[in-house]
């Protein structure tokens, strides 16, 4: 928790639900106590000075979110079970790519639009 | 950035959102996604898949002392954990494993160099600095490898994987990695097991070269 906190500058509602950006942190907070090393993560991305906030595209984040969930929902239970272990960290990769029951596909493109809208952004943020 | 063709696979997407990749890996994953934005985004997806699942999941009452203690801690000061940034062809988490040094590069013959970044039972994360036109000794894997390009190019059986590209290799591929003309091809590779050698030279020589 106190991760979060410290780290809390570096959130942006633009790109991702505070969920989401909170299960990664904890994620990885878990498994470097567990295994006393970092984990990698990638670069973050430079915000342009002095952009402003895009109302519209945070409210189009947390919609999306909504979503989600009204899909995880939907799920049949056992589904379900998979889902949350994977994404909990009780599967392997491998584990995960033998799933062939895992809708992580349909799960993921629930939200893959507004993130689609804004690789667009990010390519020219990485240039 | 646009010209990455070879991404990562959506489960190991996933399980290295979950923080399950063994170390190695996660370094090229990490690796791939500063290069790749295709890529950030669908890690973007599986975090925001994970919160949802966290956001439902039960939550656990902590007592008040513990409440107390974390809300004290708040204002303590902290010292963040150095940031590496890009530097070169080396994405931040390469330079991270790296501890921000330059690279030491050891000769393995024929003009191929390496150094080896991390070592132990679980995997190793290397780069390989391979001649334009030079083949790597033929191997195949015990465990899976993955080979991010850092610069210039490299074929073989799958395909040609450019700046960025990913490929990922199992036990079953047995390949021949050639650096395609022009630049040195310089690579981070990744494995979670030892590479295994078929012809017999390169074998005799690999303990002394841990690869």
């Amino acid at each position: 928790m106190l991760t979060i906190w410290r780290k809390a500058a570096l959130f942006d509602p633009h790109r991702a639900q505070v969920s989401a950006w909170i299960y990664q942190i904890a994620r990885n907070r878990q498994i470097d106590i567990i295994r006393k090393e970092n984990r990698p993560m990638p670069e973050e991305l430079k915000e342009e000075p002095g952009a402003e906030p895009d109302a519209s595209q945070i409210l189009g984040v947390q919609q999306e979110a909504g979503q989600l969930r009204e899909a995880l929902a939907a799920l049949k239970p056992d589904q379900r079970e998979m889902i949350e272990k994977a994404y909990l960290g009780e599967l392997t990769h491998r584990e995960i790519s033998v799933q062939t029951g895992l809708p992580l596909g349909t799960i993921k493109s629930r939200i893959r639009l507004g993130l689609e809208r804004l690789r667009h952004e990010l390519k020219d943020l990485q240039q | 950035m646009s010209s990455v063709t070879h991404h990562i696979p959506d489960a190991m997407l996933a399980a290295y959102a979950a923080g399950n990749l063994p170390h190695a890996f996660a370094v090229a994953v990490a690796s791939h996604i500063s290069l790749c934005s295709k890529c950030r985004v669908a890690l973007e997806a599986h975090q925001a898949v994970g919160g949802a699942v966290l956001d439902e999941s039960y939550s656990v009452a902590v007592s008040s002392n513990l409440k107390g203690d974390i809300f004290a801690q708040l204002d303590a000061s902290f010292s963040p954990e150095p940031v590496y940034e890009r530097r070169g062809i080396y994405p931040g988490p390469v330079l991270e494993v790296m501890k921000g040094r330059e690279p030491r590069w050891k000769k393995l013959g024929m003009g191929v160099r390496q150094d080896i970044l991390s070592a132990d039972a679980n995997g190793s994360v290397r780069l390989l600095y391979i001649p334009a036109g030079q083949a790597v000794p033929d191997h195949s894997h015990n465990g899976l490898e993955l080979t991010l390009v850092l610069q210039g190019s490299f074929s073989d059986e799958t395909g040609r994987f450019g700046v960025g590209d990913l490929e990922i290799a199992d036990e079953e591929v047995e390949h021949t990695p050639v650096a395609d003309f022009g630049e040195a091809c310089i690579c981070l590779a990744a494995t979670d097991a030892r590479l295994r050698f078929s012809a017999f030279i390169p074998r005799l020589l690999q303990p002394m070269f841990r690869i």
